[in-house]
């Protein structure tokens, strides 16, 4: 039963965002989603983004890894946009814009995201202060003076 | 019947722990050592019982019995029977009950073979150990009972069909393994604690039960890496996903806790930290066991969503680590911290390395909890992953290889700065080499790679020098254990780098008969067949590799309809080369007259791995060679004059 209403979930989030786009494949059209682009350095980019992007119906993963539909659509958008000539950082602002930050794997940078940063950062400046007083310099302070 | 008989021995067992706490705990002061003998035969018959208890499950799940209602709701009895078995372990209850047997198991093994720890002190560790199985037998007995009965099922459900597959069958009992086996870490700190008997013959005792489960871990991971890499079919082998993050959050722990325990047991130092190390170790695991059984996380591995089992196990992990804070807390006075260190010398390169872990340790565990924090206090939805985690823990880690490169070259109590250098001089000429070549001739890679690529070279050449101008048939084993260890980290980072610099992909919309390059490979696409499996219809590429004008060999990556449930899984065909993987799939339709063909080329990505078995085996020697002497040692004392 779980799987179904997860299968029925899935196909019920990834209708919208298909019809909403316009993107689905032409029978002309080459599809985005799957096949590399031409050029090998907007390709690396798109690849890059890809791996960065979280595939918002699998929640785990990235769109770069899943077999949804949904990652497949989003796939393809990175790749017609950059390959338009879009930079990485616009189609991710892009995204977010649609998807909202959860769609991005990379933490804004904001106030509420500080603690990211700044636990570690502290947690290390602590340590660094314990070692500190554990060691015992008086060997090296004689030798020089 | 079979069913009954599960639920009643798991009772038993939770009676038995009830009995090894009371008992343990009044045996703990001297005035009553008459009952420290009845401890160890209470823990054996525990284990006893918990493992009956889980083989009668195991039992219901090979004879598909559909009136056990985790049977019908996880299971079908069309399943080949391997997969009927290790669907035993790919449920919540089921996996909890496994949790509470392997922990059954590791505290009667600690009764029965744990000898050189002072009598009181093994006492309050079993009584500590019969705390813990306590209360996840209530868990499972009151909120997630694996022998509820249903009526007028027929057909099972099913199991997902990612998780049908041999990794199932090994991966997580290895990983249990190592999350339970750290509650020995946990019991073993509680009794030192509360015996007042923390020092070098505890931390020589602790070492090789804390080594065990750190190896379990060790070859969990690594096998869990493998397993998604090969059985997802995109060719990643690590997420940052919440769950793995689960299991390599315990695993720094235990990496910091043998380390600063050897501090312990040579130099009498870090005494508190050690305990506190101790303690969080375990707590990892119980975390991670909270973050994937609770549901609090969705992912291809919280196969549960059930709120109030996640607020039951919430409450014991406040239970359990908030009582060993505690008894922490008012007995750390009485632990002393022992000597200073010398800037120079082992033991400050150790506690740098312990640092570092530690650190690293707190990084993965604010980029997996903050996002749930944040949404839990305000709603607002953000991701953490790969770029926060790479790019803070990434440096740290090869920070934490640098320093692991020069610890074992220093010495003992102090050294003489001079002499480190002399030592560390030949691996830091090979480290600049790799990092001159990388730079004239691989082109942009990433900074990470590059320096990821010059730090293993160079921790390659350093961890191989303990062994320089010794006697090698004289080295302990536990040193040959440390050597291939740390070689095995420089393996497993040359990989990841190799991987990330390196990869080739080409992802192709093909008609049959048209070739394809991907790296050094041609591949032609020569067609299609429908073959039948056990429980899916498998449509299969049949796809011609040729490297060169090298004969051509056949790669079949496979699309699989599975019927129940009914899903599509990708099965990626894999080839391994000395100097790398070919990774093929299919893609899942076909767009007037083509399929979408996948290809990947990844250089030496399967020294991730190896690094990972090495690191494994390097800890497997160290214990060996542990316990060994530990056996030796004690003959000799033993042995009439």
């Amino acid at each position: 039963m779980r799987w179904f209403a997860a299968l029925l979930a899935a196909m019920l989030l990834a209708a919208p965002a298909t019809a909403q786009n316009s993107i689905a494949p032409t029978p002309a059209a080459p599809d985005y989603a799957e096949v590399s682009l031409a050029d090998p350095v907007k390709e690396k980019q798109a690849l890059a983004l890809m791996d960065n992007i979280r595939c918002v119906v699998c929640q785990g993963q990235p769109v770069s890894g899943s077999n949804a539909d949904l990652a497949g659509d989003m796939r393809r958008i990175i790749r017609e946009r950059i390959g338009a000539g879009e930079t990485p950082e616009q189609v991710r602002a892009w995204l977010v814009s649609k998807y909202g930050a959860w769609v991005s794997f990379k933490p804004p940078l904001e106030p509420r995201t500080a603690p990211l940063w700044l636990v570690p950062l502290l947690a290390l400046a602590i340590g660094l202060w314990l070692l500190m007083r554990r060691l015992k310099w008086d060997r090296l302070k004689g030798a020089k003076s | 019947m079979i069913a009954e008989a599960g639920l009643a021995a798991l009772w038993f067992a939770a009676a038995l722990a009830l009995a090894q706490l009371v008992l343990g705990a009044m045996a703990t002061s001297d005035a009553r050592a008459a009952l420290r003998a009845s401890i160890a035969p209470v823990a054996v018959v525990q284990a006893l019982f918990v493992a009956i208890s889980f083989f009668c499950l195991i039992a219901v799940f090979a004879r598909s019995d559909m009136s056990v209602l985790l049977v019908a709701a996880n299971s079908h009895s069309a399943k080949p029977m391997i997969y009927k078995i290790s669907g035993t372990w790919g449920n919540h209850e089921g996996s909890m009950l496994m949790w509470v047997a392997i922990l059954g198991v590791a505290g009667a093994t600690i009764a029965l073979f744990e000898r050189k720890l002072r009598a009181d002190t093994k006492v309050a560790t079993l009584a500590a150990q019969g705390a813990i199985a306590l209360g996840f037998y209530a868990f499972l007995l009151i909120a997630s009972n694996p022998f509820a009965r249903i009526t007028g099922v027929i057909e099972g459900q099913g199991l997902n069909p990612l998780l049908q597959d041999p990794g199932l069958a090994f991966h997580p009992p290895t990983l249990y393994a190592g999350y339970v086996g750290m509650s020995a870490a946990f019991s073993f700190a509680v009794g030192a604690l509360v015996t007042r008997n923390v020092g070098p013959e505890f931390a020589r005792a602790m070492r090789p039960w804390i080594l065990g489960a750190w190896i379990f871990l060790t070859i969990g991971i690594t096998a869990g890496s493998y397993w998604a890499y090969y059985t997802l079919g995109w060719g990643g082998w690590w997420f940052w996903d919440p769950v793995e993050n689960a299991s390599l959050m315990p695993w720094l722990a235990a990496t910091a806790l043998i380390h600063s325990v050897t501090v312990l047991a040579t130099r009498d130092g870090l005494r508190a930290w050690t305990i506190m190390l101790a303690v969080l170790a375990f707590s990892m695991s119980m975390v991670g066991t909270f973050l994937v059984r609770s549901g609090v996380l969705t992912s291809v591995h919280s196969f549960a969503v059930d709120p109030q089992r996640g607020l039951f196990i919430l409450e014991l992990l406040a239970v359990y680590i908030g009582g060993a804070l505690t008894l922490f807390a008012l007995r750390v006075g009485t632990v002393s911290e022992g000597t200073r260190f010398d800037p120079f010398s082992r033991e400050a390169a150790l506690v740098a390395n312990n640092l570092l872990l530690t650190v690293i340790l707190i990084v993965v565990l604010a980029g997996t909890l903050y996002p749930l924090a944040l949404e839990g206090f305000t709603g607002a939805k953000i991701s953490v992953g790969a770029p926060y985690f790479n790019s803070v823990a990434g440096p740290l880690a090869l920070v934490l290889m640098l320093i692991m490169a020069m610890g074992p070259m220093l010495r003992w109590r102090s050294d003489r700065p001079g002499l480190l250098l002399r030592r560390v001089a030949p691996a830091v000429v090979v480290g600049a080499i790799a990092l001159a070549l990388l730079i004239a001739l691989a082109g942009p890679i990433g900074i990470l790679p590059l320096f990821g690529l010059t730090v293993a070279a160079l921790v390659a050449v350093a961890s191989v020098a303990p062994l320089w101008k010794r006697n090698l048939t004289r080295t302990p084993l536990f040193t040959y254990g440390m050597v291939i260890a740390h070689l095995g980290c420089a393996v497993s980072i040359a990989g990841m780098a190799s991987e990330g610099a390196f990869t080739k992909e080409n992802l192709v919309a093909v008609k049959v008969g048209e070739t394809q390059p991907i790296g050094p490979f041609a591949v032609t696409f020569a067609g299609l067949r429908e073959l039948p499996g056990p429980n899916y219809a498998a449509l299969e590429g049949v796809l011609l590799v040729a490297k060169g004008t090298g004969k051509p060999f056949i790669m079949a990556p496979q699309l699989r309809q599975f019927r129940d449930p009914p899903m599509l899984t990708n099965h990626a065909a894999i080839r391994t080369f000395w100097n790398g993987q070919l990774y093929l799939t299919i893609g899942e339709k076909e767009i007037d007259g083509r399929w979408l063909l996948r290809m990947w080329w990844k250089p030496f990505v399967t020294l991730i791995w190896l690094g990972g078995a090495m690191i494994a085996l390097g800890g497997a020697l160290a214990l060996l060679g542990r316990v060994r002497r530990d056996l030796f040692a004690g003959r000799r004392v033993g042995a009439p004059a």
